[in-house]
């Protein structure tokens, strides 16, 4: 157990992934054969190349031009739909929900699931443990859209869950209309996210602490660590990578940002809790500026990318060797 | 000091136990409310939210259903089964490939197909949009099982991939010995091997066309071609005040991902467990 996982962590480091860790080369082929290979792949790559890649190549273009919703004519205009965006302060005040989104995210759905998966995965009966993780875990399995408008009645002013709960506690002074006011929506709808999603990010941090080999927890119980020194000396060390990924995955999913806030607001009130993604949509696909949003699109495209290139460069630059 | 160990572990258990008990009620109560919401009146529904419906009637999922939503059950299930099927096929190939066969250009191509990874749909949504208009597949069952399955590709691709890794070589030597072709090897021994992260992308693959909403908002429009995800928003536009229907309508499209979860969990987390827990 110990001697092959060393080895299987560094082959399945995304860096390795990505770089592509390749599998010891046979004996050249004749080339034909070789080449008929090819047809393993070739699915995949077409897809891919479509699909994924040439729209994004499109989209650089589209960017520098100006749509006439009536006309249908197509002027080019340069870079002045970035210089738009620029002066566009609901572009500013998207970006700054975006990057809300994404600390938010990181406290509830990476440090918070490392600790929760850590206490789940401490239990010592096999049923709660199985049974927490997958009640958990129920809230990522329904959809955004059903998750978003369960809430949108949770914080229905007069019929919603959380201003009567707030009431039979005492705090009735604090009921309010969660989702119609600037102050409050935005948090309203990010919290909505964290209830969402914490089950998921939980369960892939028990998973990795499940591969922790078992010997090294009952070393430190032989040498009288406690459970919060076992913690951060070994579980936090050993999750490392999927901590990594997981950091990446949030904040890039973050940027990206749209399903739950187009369900339960639109990007109200007074565009309180528009993100990139469905600023993206109003103008694309509301006002017809096909072009304005396409420039919106690019911020996204180097924003994610911009995030994947420094996980790349992190993992290459450090593989958990134990 | 053994005596005072007990003790402050003893308080840490019942803190500890109280805390993720808590959470399960902060997870199950809203779910509750949103199933027994499903049974009540409007009357009922505005009178006291804690209240239990009065009787469990089927009359909000009847009326649901012939609103619409058993035409977007329809459509999730046809494009669900549909592009999961196209994806893992693809991907499995694309990991064998990648894998197991000397094939030229292979760094470039796994470099092309892990890096859609990083590439969000949000980014050629407006491109996309114009694609499928020109190619005649706007509001098709087309455009969607394209776009799920072409940007599924790269994330179940890199699950397959990271596990067929692991597979010992002497197998391949073996399958080539008996003479089997590079398909029979791949379709009868190394298909079957990977069973479990097949389950795992099978699942994750469902829970994402399931629930996807950005294209499916953006590619249909009209209750004969949308999901159910975008289908439930336009119930609660059409019947905004008839809030048990639009109740009933969650619950039937929450209930089959959450019944696949229970069933296919064990398979499930073994899979991502091989497959990317480091």
């Amino acid at each position: 157990m110990l001697l092959t996982q060393p080895s299987k962590t560094v082959e399945r480091a995304p860096a390795a992934q990505a770089t592509g860790a390749q599998p010891p080369r046979t004996p050249k082929r004749p080339g034909i054969r070789r080449l008929l290979g090819l047809a393993w792949i070739l699915p995949a790559v077409v897809m891919l190349a479509v699909f994924v890649y040439l729209p994004l190549v499109q989209n650089l273009g589209f960017s520098t031009i100006e749509w006439d919703i009536y006309s249908g004519s197509q002027e080019f205009i340069g870079l002045d739909n970035y210089v738009k965006l620029v002066g566009d302060p609901i572009f500013w005040s998207a970006l700054g929900n975006n990057l809300l989104y994404a600390v938010i995210s990181l406290g509830f759905q990476v440090f918070g699931a490392i600790v929760l998966a850590a206490i789940i995965e401490s239990i010592r009966s096999d049923a709660w443990r199985r049974g927490l993780r997958a009640v958990y875990f129920i809230p990522s399995a329904i959809s955004l859209t059903v998750a978003g408008l369960l809430f949108y009645f949770i914080y229905e002013p007069n019929l919603g869950l959380l201003n009567h709960v707030l009431d039979g506690i005492g705090l009735g002074s604090w009921a309010q209309p969660w989702l119609g006011q600037e102050s409050t929506a935005m948090v309203a709808v990010i919290a909505m996210s964290q209830w969402q999603g914490f089950g998921y990010s939980t369960l892939l941090f028990a998973v990795a602490i499940q591969r922790i080999p078992s010997e090294l927890y009952e070393a430190a119980s032989i040498d009288g660590i406690g459970a919060i020194r076992r913690f951060f000396t070994i579980t936090l060390p050993l999750v490392r990578e999927m901590t990594g990924l997981m950091i990446i995955v949030t904040i890039s999913g973050a940027f990206q940002v749209f399903n739950e806030v187009m369900v339960m607001t639109s990007g109200g009130p007074n565009n309180s809790t528009q993100v990139l993604g469905t600023w993206l949509y109003r103008n694309g696909f509301v006002r017809n500026d096909f072009g304005y949003a396409a420039a919106i699109a690019t911020v996204i495209f180097v924003v994610t990318l911009a995030i994947a290139l420094v996980q790349l460069w992190i993992n290459r630059r450090r593989r958990v060797e134990w | 000091m053994v005596t005072r160990l007990t003790f402050a572990g003893l308080i840490t258990r019942v803190f500890m136990w109280t805390f993720l008990l808590c959470l399960v009620v902060v997870v199950v109560y809203p779910l509750a409310w949103m199933v027994l919401n499903g049974f009540k009146t409007n009357t009922e529904l505005f009178g006291n939210p804690f209240a239990l419906p009065l009787q469990l009637d089927w009359q909000n999922y009847t009326a649901a259903w012939n609103r619409g939503v058993s035409n977007y059950l329809t459509t999730s299930i046809l494009v669900t089964v549909t592009s999961t099927i196209a994806t893992v096929f693809i991907s499995a190939w694309a990991a064998y490939g990648l894998t197991r066969v000397n094939i030229p250009f292979s760094r470039t191509a796994a470099t092309l197909i892990l890096g859609g990874l990083m590439l969000a749909p949000t980014v050629a949504l407006v491109p996309l949009v114009k694609m499928f208009q020109s190619m005649g597949l706007y509001n098709t069952f087309w455009a969607l099982l394209i776009l799920y399955t072409a940007f599924r590709i790269p994330f179940t691709t890199f699950l397959i991939r990271a596990y067929m890794i692991d597979l010992p070589r002497e197998i391949d030597e073996a399958a080539e010995v008996d003479g089997a072709s590079r398909w029979t090897a791949f379709w009868r021994i190394i298909l079957p091997m990977c069973r479990p992260i097949i389950i795992s992308t099978i699942v994750l693959h469902i829970l994402f066309a399931w629930n996807e909403y950005l294209f499916a908002m953006v590619f249909t429009s009209g209750t004969e071609m949308q999901t159910l995800p975008v289908g439930l928003t336009s119930l609660m536009s059409k019947h905004g005040t008839d809030y048990p229907v639009v109740f009933a309508g969650m619950v039937i499209a929450a209930l089959p991902v959450v019944i696949l979860f229970f069933v296919s969990q064990r398979y499930f987390i073994k899979g991502l467990a091989d497959g990317i827990g480091k």
